[in-house]
């Protein structure tokens, strides 16, 4: 087993992870640390295929690393506004929770 | 012909339309970052200048009858970046200018700055917000690289995610809160899809993909990953536990560009993916999958939609129910490729996929109008409102009856193409459920039609009497999806040009 095996099946493991939280914790915050962890799964798959992939004499294939990037911003955007979201509704409820403490969404989802 | 495009890597002439249409509305957002006052003045200068691009768009690929190319810098895929147009990406980027500029000037006016107070925040990222969606639907459909996608499609979310809670009550930042989670998720699998492909094939980009990927078990985990998290920001059954309280709760011009456009923007690269990206790795047995959840989409978003007690409510989860008719699409589309029936499946499909855009920018432009007069939404108590606000209620009609699937409509023509393409590919149960589905959306039109029409037990008192002006834009939208239903069939050889044969009239 190489170390790019050792890299790709921890990977996978954190995508794994992440989504078992995502799916079973209902409280958001952990939704969104849980999203996290999936994305830095993916990120160390990228990673991965980077080291994998290299050609032509290069280190690594710059490629995906150019990719990780982008996607770093869009996932911390993601979860900036995730929280954003959540301290205001923490302000005006003072609830983290996404069930309506007065039932007054009960019916919406 | 998948050759020919997939080598072309030459800008043609007039490329640099595709990158007015993305590049204008962000210079638009950048001027009113800067400019905060003057941000409605400014999305209103652009609204002409954008659809005017969409138009040149529109106009060129039909007239050439080939595909839009601007290559990015030059550089050619693999390294490089491809902006193509085909056919469907002018249609839809024409559509998406029609109602962007139509909400434009819905909304105008209601999110205005007052003179000599602290600037609104709501008021300046309104038009922020559409000026985002429009830049990012754009970014969609002239995409061809599926990590230059990714990148769209979350900029269509970051966009549509505030525009749910512009209204800052707990429900709606709630409602903002569980439909970014659901997009979180999504945006994660496609992510988790696209370097499964980069790492299998080496590219990202359509063209260069569509003659790489084979039948292999790592593509078709890739396919799976991206499509289920498209699947949660179209809201198909049973990824739609989002979409009711997030489009009910936005404003109305909001909710008309959310429900109509937004959703629309996943589900294209859907069948990018699987039409474009991956032709030949879909199976009979996944397409049918697609169009069962499809189905269970229709009858249960008819269903609770007919249970609703708000007006706003029923709009939403009547957008959950069409959704599910364009997932017929999948089945269908490969049951017919080849046969010279394939065309009408597509056209059929594509026709609900803009007039549903139409209609339903229409009912929630109606619906906001008529909880403006009545200062609510609640249908048990419509009643004199055809009398009070008759132009509102015509509209909601008008929109109805292509939800309905009735003559005259677009929608009328989308089902009536979908169920003969379900009976001619010996798939009568999907026939079935377009029926069942036609019916129960009658129901639900019908009950807020006859609650509206019928006389008032006092004589309502109005609110507000919405302005002339918005109940005529809310018309001109809902009549959109009534003429679409005219449009002679024979014009949608444009949503052909420069598509793959798979789509068209090739192998099967």
């Amino acid at each position: 087993m190489t170390s790019t095996d050792i890299f790709a099946l921890c990977a996978t493991s954190l995508v794994g992870l992440g989504l078992f939280g995502i799916i079973t914790n209902p409280q958001p915050l952990r939704k969104i640390v849980a999203f996290n962890v999936i994305g830095n799964g993916v990120f160390l798959l990228f990673g991965v295929v980077a080291h994998r992939g290299a050609a032509a004499g290069l280190g690594a294939d710059p490629v995906p690393q150019a990719l990780v990037i982008t996607g770093i911003v869009v996932a911390f955007s993601a979860t900036a506004l995730a929280v954003a979201l959540l301290l205001r509704l923490a302000k005006a409820t003072h609830l983290l929770t996404l069930e309506a403490d007065d039932g007054s969404d009960g019916d919406l989802s | 012909m998948l050759q020919a495009t997939a080598l072309q890597s030459a800008t043609t002439p007039g490329g640099f339309l595709l990158v007015l249409a993305v590049m204008l509305p962000v210079v638009g957002i950048l001027l009113s970052l800067v400019l905060g006052r003057l941000a409605e003045r400014i999305a209103l200068v652009l609204c002409p200048l954008g659809f005017a691009v969409a138009a040149a768009v529109f106009a060129t690929v039909w007239q050439s009858g080939r595909p839009l190319i601007y290559v990015v810098g030059g550089w050619a895929p693999p390294l490089g970046i491809v902006l193509r147009a085909d056919g469907l990406s002018a249609a839809m980027m024409m559509m998406t200018a029609i109602i962007i500029c139509a909400t434009a000037v819905f909304a105008k006016g209601e999110f205005v700055q007052a003179p000599r107070r602290a600037e609104a925040r709501g008021s300046l990222v309104f038009w922020i917000l559409l000026l985002a969606i429009w830049s990012a639907l754009n970014a969609i459909v002239v995409g061809n690289d599926l990590f230059n996608l990714y990148v769209a499609l979350e900029l269509l979310t970051f966009a549509a995610v505030p525009l749910v809670c512009l209204k800052g009550s707990a429900t709606t930042v709630r409602a903002a809160l569980r439909y970014l989670l659901f997009a979180l998720l999504g945006s994660i699998l496609y992510l988790l899809g696209a370097v499964l492909l980069y790492g299998a094939y080496g590219t990202l980009d359509i063209a260069l993909l569509s003659r790489r990927v084979g039948a292999e078990p790592v593509a078709a985990i890739a396919a799976a990953l991206m499509t289920i998290g498209l699947l949660a920001k179209t809201a198909l059954f049973p990824l739609h536990l989002w979409l009711p309280p997030a489009h009910a709760g936005a404003p109305a011009p909001g909710s008309a560009v959310l429900s109509g456009l937004v959703i629309k923007g996943s589900f294209f690269l859907i069948v990018r993916l699987w039409f474009d990206a991956m032709p030949g790795l879909l199976t009979m047995a996944a397409a049918q999958l697609l169009a069962t959840l499809g189905a269970a989409a229709i009858l249960f978003g008819s269903v609770l939609a007919l249970r609703q007690q708000r007006l706003k409510l029923l709009i939403a989860y009547s957008t959950i129910a069409q959704i599910g008719y364009l997932f017929f699409l999948f089945p269908l589309g490969l049951g017919l490729g080849g046969t010279e029936a394939s065309g009408a499946v597509w056209t059929g499909g594509w026709l609900q996929l803009f007039s549903h855009a139409f209609a339903k920018a229409a009912m929630f432009m109606a619906a906001g109008l008529i909880a403006e007069a009545l200062g609510h939404d609640r249908i048990a108590e419509l009643s004199g409102v055809g009398r009070a606000a008759p132009l509102p209620m015509v509209t909601f009609a008008l929109a109805g009856l292509s939800l309905m699937g009735v003559p005259p409509s677009g929608g009328f023509v989308a089902k009536g193409l979908l169920l003969i393409a379900a009976v001619r590919a010996a798939q009568w149960w999907w026939a079935a459920t377009i029926l069942i589905g036609g019916l129960l959306a009658g129901g639900y039109v019908l009950i807020v039609l006859g609650k509206a029409l019928g006389s008032a037990d006092r004589p309502l008192v109005l609110k507000a009497s919405p302005s002339r002006r918005r109940e005529l834009i809310a018309l001109t939208v809902a009549l959109c999806a009534v003429v679409l239903g005219l449009v002679p069939l024979r014009s949608s050889e444009l949503l052909q040009i420069g598509r793959p044969p798979s789509v068209g009239v090739a192998q099967r």
